[in-house]
This record gives structure tokens, C-alpha cells and sequence, in this order.
């Protein structure tokens, strides 16, 4: 006999110790900084100390203004956007290796990253301003979606969609606008640096503006990958085999992209490439939660969160006052950590 | 339940090959066998009568064409063993079997304790209780097999395909699934299998369909359908053919 209810309560406690974890992680990245309570760079008296941060965030007022404007101004947002931000793209990478079936899946295997580039630096180089908006931002969301689209058209045949036709196209297609992003790299000149930065991907530029644009799609699509847990087990036995209990694996398929395309675009386009995030956490919490969906995705999510969070302040804090991208981080501590899994484990064979 | 199943001028082609060509048949509540050589179009026959892949012609079930129901509706009528799939990621057995419950789940609909109870009977009934707690990967291609006929079993279906169901299983696996899947006969279910294996047809299947190059080529009872001139005729290879000494059914044997 199977016991549903011990694997309930099992699931449960993972949920929380990794919710515990998120929780810890924002309370330690907010006392990190230049102004204390954790780090160097001014005098003692000056610094920020825990029981203010405390206080600020409850909203006592009688503190210094610079004191809560680097704390609800410019490190909460941060560490809010780089959750987010953490827990789309794992999900994404989730949901994307789930559905090709493919270790190799991550958000960005489809091109949705270069797409976002070639967006993000046209806008740089051609200093576009469209209404007075975040030009950045948009071109970089816009193009995501565009590539999605055409990779979509692209691998349609007879109006099903092969998975193997949509790797394909999306790598094709992928060249393709990273050759567009190498030529206007070539041609741009004094922007060439604001465009290597943006590729870099970065958290520098958080706003609660970005928090604020990012958050309602980024819940929306977890949410709905979430709800979606079951028909992506049931998928990971196979196409043919999802059919035969009653999944429409063309229509499923179609959702599933949909929404994971949506959360990384739009993540992509507040951040930059930020990469590994999304390829190796979903690994990584495969090989301590197991396969199954309904926890990989809400764990992942969590997991993806703390993650990007104690890496932004890593990347922030380790060469104070000036800092790293994020992306030079994640990498950094990431795969020492992952190969250490993967060794012990020794559950490579599952693919 | 009396399931009539009714396939009329079935057509399929891969792009410009044809697999099946007018294939005409009816079938109510018996343990009907497929067979025929490699390529002859026992595995697409048996796909479109799941609705996986879309024929030209109709097949009814009970006067309901498959072509105009959706994916749910077919599954909670009709369960499909394939042939073995490639399962890589290591679910438990029993997340397996519980998938057989979907087609009965609506969209976000949780699975309750009936599911449970449901799934758990399915994997009495081959006889893999004790494999629950085991995950997928660790399985042998015989206990694989009888998970996907437990997961069928699950949907509750009217009828079951199936596609070489003792292709991976040794002789004594083989005799007790198929004596098992005949068992469902009684209960309802009508079943249709592909068979390479000549003789387990002869000795398990009411009515046997032998098929050749997408066509009917026979169709009848054992004894009408495995003779020396049919096999002959399709497989290309001569044969004595010898009565079981009990079940006074067609052994094929081969000179």
C-alpha cells in the first residue's frame, strides 16, 4: 500500500523548512550593505543596526530618511525583484524540462534570451525612446515574444507540434538573433558596454517600479504552471502514453509554453540574461524533492527564490562599494554545489 | 454492459504510405487478436482506434464515432496498454497506476480517497501491490508491462487495447497477464490485443483478425483464421498446423 498521507505530510514540511529558508535569506540579504548593519564602509555609529531594520520595515518613522530609503528604497526591491525574478525562471526551467523531457531544457533553450538581447540591444544602440517609456524593457519583452512565435510557427506540422521540431527551430532561430546582437555589438560604438551589461544580466537597476511590472505576471504564470503539475507528470511518460489517459498533449504542450514563455520574458527584460538559475535549480531540487511536479514546481519556486537572492548579495556585497553581475555569481557558486550532487547521487541515469 | 465496437472503411497514411487501407470490422464484448507481419498495421489499427491518431472512415463505440470526442471522453472509455514506453524519471508505481484516473478528473479536480481505492484495486488485480512504493526506474520490463495494464485497468475503460502486452515477459508472465486480460471478458471489458506470438492468439483470443499489408486479410474464429494456407499467404512461411490436445485450437508449428 501506498501511503498518500505520509507524503503529504512529508511534502508539507519541505514546503515549509524551504519557505523558513526564503524568509532567513531576505531578513540576512537585508542587512548586508555598505551601510550596516553587515559590512564595511562607515563608521560604526552611522551604521544601520538590526533593531532599525526591524523597526523600518514595521514603519516607525523616527529614523533617519537616508536610513529608510536604503532600506525600503533600494535593498527591499532588490531582494523582492531578484525573488521573483528566481523563482520565475526555476519554475520556467521546471516546466521546460518536464515538457521536452530534456536535461538540457532551461527558460532560455528556445531562444526566448537572444530574442530578449536583440530587443534589449537595438533599444541601447539606437537610444530609443518610446514614450517616454522603459524602451529597454519593452523591445527586450517584445522580441522574447516574437521569437516564440516564430519558433512556434516554425515547428508546427499538420497542426501538431513535435517537440524535437521545436528544440530545432529554437536554436535556429536563437543563432539567428544572436547574430543580429553580434553585429549591432559590432557596429555600436560607445554603447558597446551598456549592451555587454545588459547581456550580463544584473539586479543593479531594481526600482519598485520593475517590482511592481514584474510581480502580477510572474505569480500568474508559476501559479498557472503549478496547477499544471499533473498533466506535466503525466507528460513526462510520454506523448503517446499522456494521450491514452486523456491528456491533450497538443493543447497541453501549448499552455505550458505560453506561460513559461511569458515569466521569462518578462523577466529577462527586467534583468538582463541572467543564467544557470534556471537550468540547474529545477536539477538540483529533482535530485533531493524527486520528479513529481506538485512538489518539484512549488519547491523549485522557493528554492529558485533564496537562491537568487543570497547570490544578488553575494554579487553586491563581495567587492563593496562596487559589485559584480549576478550571473558571474550564480555560476560561480552554483556548479560546485550541483556537481557535488550529481556525484553523490549518482542519478544521472534518469535521463 | 454490452460494448459494440464498430470499425468502417478505417484509412491511415504516414505522409504518402498507406498503413491502412478500408479496414472494416465489428467486435462486441470478445478477446479479439491482431495479427499479421511486421509492418502490416497492427499498431496503427490499434492507435486509431484510440483516437491517437486521426483515421479516415469511422469507428463507433456503441453508435459514438471516437473522431468527435475529445481526449477525456475517449480515455474513460477506452484504456491503452503501448508498447512499453520509456519511462526515465523515477515516479512511484502508484503515481503511475493513479494516472489511469484522469480522464475522470476535471480540470484542478483533486484526486480523492475513491481514485485511491481505485488505483489500489487496479494493482491487485495484476498482482503488483507490493511494487507501490518502488519508483518506475527500478522496474524489470515485466513488472513495467503490468504497471501500464494496472494504470489502464484504472481508467476503468470499456475496452482495452493492447500492444504485444507479453512482448517483454517471460513464459510464465506471459500465460498469467494474458489469462488475466482474458479474465476481464467476464467483467465487461471487451479487449483487443497484438499479437506476434502465433500460438498465445490461438490459445487466448475468441476472434482473430490477421492483417496484411493494411488490409484485412482474414477474419474469423481461431480455427478459420490460423490455417497453413493464410500463414503462407501473409507471413510468407510454410507451417504444419496441429490441434491442442485440450482446447482443440490451431497450434502452429513450424517444420
Amino acid at each position: 500500500m501506498f501511503d498518500h498521507r505520509k507524503r503529504l505530510i512529508k511534502w508539507v514540511a519541505i514546503i515549509f523548512f524551504l519557505f523558513a529558508l526564503l524568509i532567513f535569506s531576505v531578513f540576512l540579504s537585508l542587512m548586508i550593505g555598505v551601510m550596516g548593519p553587515i559590512g564595511k564602509g562607515v563608521p560604526d555609529k552611522e551604521k544601520i543596526d538590526m533593531e532599525e531594520i526591524f523597526h523600518i520595515l514595521i514603519g516607525k518613522e523616527n529614523y533617519p530618511s537616508i536610513h529608510k530609503s536604503i532600506i525600503l528604497d533600494i535593498r527591499l526591491p532588490r531582494i523582492l525583484l531578484a525573488g521573483i525574478i528566481g523563482a520565475a525562471l526555476v519554475t520556467a526551467g521546471c516546466a521546460m524540462q518536464g515538457l521536452f523531457r530534456n536535461p538540457m531544457a532551461s527558460p532560455y533553450i528556445l531562444g526566448i534570451s537572444s530574442g530578449a538581447a536583440f530587443g534589449a540591444s537595438l533599444a541601447i544602440a539606437v537610444g530609443l525612446n518610446i514614450f517616454g517609456l522603459n524602451s529597454v524593457q519593452i523591445l527586450a519583452f517584445s522580441f522574447a515574444l516574437l521569437d516564440i512565435f516564430v519558433v512556434y510557427n516554425i515547428a508546427k506540422y499538420k497542426g501538431a507540434v513535435p517537440t524535437a521540431n521545436l528544440l530545432l527551430a529554437g536554436i535556429a532561430v536563437g543563432y539567428f538573433f544572436s547574430a543580429l546582437v553580434s553585429f549591432i555589438k559590432y557596429i555600436a560604438g560607445e554603447e558597446l558596454r551598456a549592451i555587454v551589461f545588459w547581456l550580463m544580466g544584473g539586479l543593479w537597476n531594481a526600482s519598485w517600479e520593475k517590482v511592481y511590472m514584474t510581480f502580477p505576471l510572474a505569480v500568474l504564470g508559476i501559479f498557472i504552471l503549478f496547477l499544471f503539475s499533473r498533466e506535466l507528470n503525466i507528460m513526462l511518460t510520454g506523448e503517446i502514453s499522456a494521450m491514452s489517459v486523456g491528456i491533450n498533449a497538443e493543447q497541453t504542450k501549448k499552455v505550458i509554453l505560453i506561460f513559461s514563455t511569458l515569466i521569462t520574458a518578462i523577466s529577462v527584460s527586467v534583468t538582463g540574461i541572467i543564467g544557470f538559475v534556471g537550468l540547474i535549480i529545477p536539477h538540483i531540487m529533482r535530485l533531493l524533492v524527486g520528479p513529481d511536479h506538485r512538489i518539484l514546481i512549488p519547491s523549485s519556486c522557493l528554492m529558485g527564490a533564496t537562491f537568487l537572492i543570497l547570490t544578488d548579495t553575494l554579487a553586491r556585497s563581495i567587492i563593496q562599494p562596487s559589485e559584480i553581475p549576478v550571473g558571474i555569481i550564480t555560476s560561480l557558486f552554483g556548479v560546485p554545489f550541483f556537481i557535488y550532487l550529481l556525484r553523490r547521487k549518482k542519478m544521472v541515469r534518469w535521463w | 454492459m454490452v460494448v459494440r465496437i464498430k470499425v468502417k472503411n478505417v484509412s491511415f497514411s504516414y505522409g504518402s504510405i498507406k498503413a491502412l487501407e478500408k479496414v472494416s470490422f465489428e467486435i462486441e464484448n470478445e478477446f479479439v487478436g491482431i495479427i499479421g507481419p511486421n509492418g502490416s498495421g497492427k499498431t496503427t489499427l490499434l492507435n486509431c482506434m484510440a483516437g491517437i491518431l486521426k483515421s479516415d472512415g469511422c469507428i463507433l463505440i456503441n453508435g459514438k464515432d471516437i473522431n468527435k470526442l475529445d481526449r477525456k471522453e475517449i480515455a474513460s472509455e477506452i484504456g491503452i496498454v503501448p508498447q512499453i514506453p520509456n519511462i526515465s524519471f523515477p515516479l512511484t508505481v502508484f503515481d503511475i497506476v493513479l494516472m489511469g484516473r484522469n480522464p475522470h478528473k476535471k480540470m484542478l479536480e483533486f484526486i480523492n480517497e475513491e481514485d485511491i481505492k481505485i488505483a489500489n484495486d487496479a494493482m491487485k488485480a495484476v498482482g503488483i501491490e507490493h511494487l507501490a512504493n518502488r519508483t518506475i526506474t527500478e522496474l524489470s520490463g515485466g513488472e513495467l508491462q503490468k504497471v501500464i495494464i494496472a494504470r489502464a485497468l484504472a481508467q476503468q475503460p470499456k475496452i482495452l487495447l493492447l500492444d504485444e502486452p507479453t512482448a517483454h515477459l517471460d513464459v510464465h508472465h506471459q500465460i498469467e497477464t494474458l489469462s488475466l486480460i482474458k479474465g476481464l471478458i467476464g467483467k465487461g471489458i471487451t479487449v483487443i490485443a497484438v499479437f506476434h506470438d502465433l500460438n498465445l492468439a490461438s490459445y487466448f483470443c475468441d476472434k482473430i483478425i490477421l492483417l496484411n499489408k493494411g488490409r484485412i486479410f482474414a477474419i474469423g474464429n481461431v480455427n478459420e483464421v490460423i490455417t497453413p494456407d493464410n500463414i503462407y499467404a501473409v507471413y510468407g512461411i510454410k507451417v504444419n498446423i496441429m490441434q491442442h490436445p485440450e482446447s482443440k485450437r490451431p497450434i502452429v508449428v513450424f517444420p
